[in-house]
């Protein structure tokens, strides 16, 4: 069972609060009837889903079913390769009437799954004007992340590497300049493959964790569900402790202050 | 959105009282963050800090050469006009002040100009008192067009004025923006500005901001030292600096730290800001933004900015004069202030070389 | 009438409504979400719009994803 999460140190976005920092997807698990315990062992409160066409052929259920009421929907435009699928996608999940926040997924690319982010700052800014709470998810580029904060995203959504590579914090250096110069959350999202990278973006700072793959792909994905959340905790109280400082060794070059008590001027 | 709103946090003195608890502990944890928030910076100010002050010079020694490499861009102020409206106690061209007063005419100008040209210097810093009727923003958009054709970077330093008049300038050819509140402290600010415009504290300090909204390129800020309490100055300059940092994250931003220097009027500063002061503030400013320029102007003594160098300075002045139409009049006007450091040009740069430092005389080139 | 749903042309009958359609293929009308010729169609609307000749439909509703 998972610990009671920490109610002083909650997680915003859109104005909401959340006393979870790991997002979890509903994407490639073995069964969907699996979801309601891996939210369980979570923890989690902000949960994706993906907008596709009604297969009237085959028999499968809603994943909504599976999804208890309590948790915060993040619909994503997977599926969109230009801003204007991904608005388009966008209006059509917050049609459907559970809620108006919106993952924003605009990816030409379908061999490295890479996200284009002038499409995405495109699809932000309109969307940010038609009241959505918009989540977009980037390339760890400093630049753009700043531009998308400037047009009222909610968050920030780096990767850590492609989307199911399970391979890290391969852009570390980058999610950290994101993490020290973007004021709204800065949620890590793909590429984590497992807890002690989660917990390590939460050491450098981030906000939050998304992860999907590394949860769904795992032998026992409740199981892993529940060792992510751990690690994520311990990240963030490892952050919010303090790191301890890394000691700065003075280099043996020649003192740079000694003038100032040298005999003959005034200190 | 103004600094102000950021700056009336601090106008009480709870904030400062960290200065006085902080302990040598907490300094050490502050040296070895590699990310300073503004409260680190405030210790790094407190007296806690004066035995690490070697630790602080070393790292930012480290930084400055990372972020700047061992370079140091030179440029020399040209004073246009002392005509002053205000009566700025502690400023040698207070109106009150009985000195020579003159503008420079175009001709004047452009024989200055050919002047610090012929050094090699290519940045200039032009400064006026502040009487608007006399050397007005249209008399400076005329001396912005003949000095353009010697220099392909000017930088101002007048009063205050609004973003549609930086605008008007920065079309003239202006590209830097110098700007002192002098002091934050705003009851301070009040007796040491009894007349004149520049007693609008909340204009003044708007103004750097207004700049980088008209597309100012490059913005420097500062305190004169010892007017108040040089901790809680420095202090609130680094933190003013940080936010239109934060804010603009186009235009470059820098810091001088001019101490209070004699000057006609003889004003004695409240506060002694000694050399282990500059020294504590400078490093503990580069710790706190490592990309923020520092400029070390003439007020201080040769041997002094020489022993400055490693330890952040970004820009320096060379060939000052500051007294009006200095270089090339017969007459020569009194300063604004007196000059510690009387270096030709030749001779800082051969300063700099020997310190293993490469003088930059042009370093930004305005087109169009 | 000769109308696409979801990019597959099927038959449906003069006067089919959309709230009609919704019905006959079973679906939740809280689940989905339809899009009429481009235009997003509230559910309360559906019993109100009448299928036409060469309608283009996207019946859309939430799957897992990441």
């Amino acid at each position: 069972m998972p610990e009671t999460a920490n109610q002083k140190d909650p997680l915003i976005i859109g104005g909401q609060t959340f006393d979870s920092r790991l997002l979890i997807g509903t994407g490639k698990y073995p069964s969907d009837d699996m979801i309601p315990r891996i939210i369980a062992a979570s923890g989690s409160r902000i949960i994706t889903v993906a907008l596709r066409r009604v297969d009237f052929e085959a028999d499968t259920d809603n994943v909504m079913q599976h999804i208890p009421g309590h948790m915060q929907l993040l619909p994503n435009t997977s599926g969109a390769r230009n801003a204007e699928e991904a608005v388009r996608i966008a209006r059509l999940a917050r049609a459907i009437g559970c809620g108006n926040w919106v993952k924003i997924e605009a990816i030409p690319d379908n061999r490295n799954l890479l996200p284009d982010g002038h499409a995405t700052l495109t699809a932000t800014e309109i969307l940010v004007k038609e009241g959505f709470v918009v989540l977009p998810y980037i390339n760890a580029d400093p630049v753009l992340a700043r531009q998308l904060e400037d047009a009222g995203a909610d968050a920030v959504m780096p990767l850590g590497a492609p989307i199911g590579t399970n391979r890290g914090l391969t852009t570390k250096e980058m999610l950290q300049i994101i993490i020290d110069e973007i004021k709204v959350p800065v949620v890590v999202d793909a590429g984590i493959g497992r807890p002690s990278q989660a917990c390590e973006a939460m050491e450098m700072g981030a906000d939050a964790c998304l992860v999907n793959t590394a949860i769904a792909s795992a032998s026992d994905p409740v199981a892993m569900a529940g060792a992510f959340a751990r690690a994520i905790r311990a990240g963030r109280q490892a952050w919010t402790a303090g790191l301890g400082s890394v000691r700065w060794q003075a280099s043996a070059s020649s003192p740079l202050t000694g003038f100032l008590y040298e005999q003959t001027g005034t200190p | 959105m103004s600094f102000y709103d950021r700056y009336t946090v601090f106008t009480g003195d709870d904030p400062f009282r960290r200065l006085a608890s902080a302990t040598g502990c907490e300094v050490q944890r502050v040296l070895g963050k590699r990310i300073l928030s503004w409260e680190d910076y405030l210790l790094l100010l407190s007296s806690a800090a004066q035995p690490y002050l070697e630790q602080m010079a070393q790292k930012a020694h480290a930084q400055t050469v990372a972020y700047f490499g061992r370079t140091m861009v030179l440029y020399t102020p040209l004073y246009l006009s002392n005509f002053c409206t205000n009566s700025c106690l502690y400023c040698g061209f207070n109106r009150d002040n009985r000195i020579v007063r003159r503008q420079l005419t175009l001709d004047e100008v452009e024989a200055e100009a050919k002047a610090i040209a012929g050094t090699g210097l290519r940045h200039i810093l032009i400064l006026t008192g502040d009487a608007p009727a006399m050397a007005s923003v249209a008399y400076i958009e005329r001396c912005c067009a003949v000095l353009k054709r010697y220099f392909p970077a000017i930088g101002m330093e007048i009063y205050a004025l609004s973003e549609k008049d930086y605008g008007r300038l920065i079309r003239a050819g202006v590209d830097s923006l110098t700007l002192y509140q002098e002091t934050y402290n705003e009851t301070l600010y009040a007796r040491l500005h009894p007349r004149g415009p520049k007693r609008d504290y909340r204009f003044r300090l708007d103004a750097p901001e207004s700049a980088c909204r008209a597309g100012m390129r490059a913005v420097n800020i500062g305190s004169l030292l010892g007017l108040d309490d040089w901790r809680r100055d420095a202090f609130l300059t680094g933190l003013h600096a940080s936010y239109l940092q934060d804010r603009y994250p186009e235009t470059e931003i820098s810091v001088s730290l001019p101490r209070m220097r004699p000057h006609a009027g003889g004003y004695q500063p409240e506060y002694d800001v000694e050399d282990r002061h500059i020294v504590q503030i400078m490093t503990a400013l580069r710790l706190f933004m490592p990309r923020v320029g520092i400029t070390i102007s003439t007020r201080e003594s040769a041997r002094f900015r020489d022993r400055l160098l490693p330890l952040g300075v970004t820009r320096m002045s060379a060939g000052s004069c500051t007294a009006v139409g200095g270089r090339t009049a017969d007459k020569e006007t009194v300063g604004q202030f007196d000059i510690s450091d009387e270096r030709s040009v030749p001779e800082m740069a051969a300063m700099l070389r020997r310190a293993g430092w490469q003088p930059v005389y042009k370093d930004w080139q305005a087109i169009g | 009438m000769d109308i696409q749903i979801n990019g597959k042309r099927t038959q449906v009958e003069p006067g089919t409504t959309l709230g009609g359609l919704v019905r006959m293929k079973n679906l939740d009308p809280a689940a989905v979400v339809v899009e009429h010729n481009l235009a997003i169609v509230p559910t309360r609307d559906w019993d109100q719009v009448n299928l036409q000749d060469n309608d283009v439909l996207e019946i859309l509703r939430f799957v897992g994803g990441g």
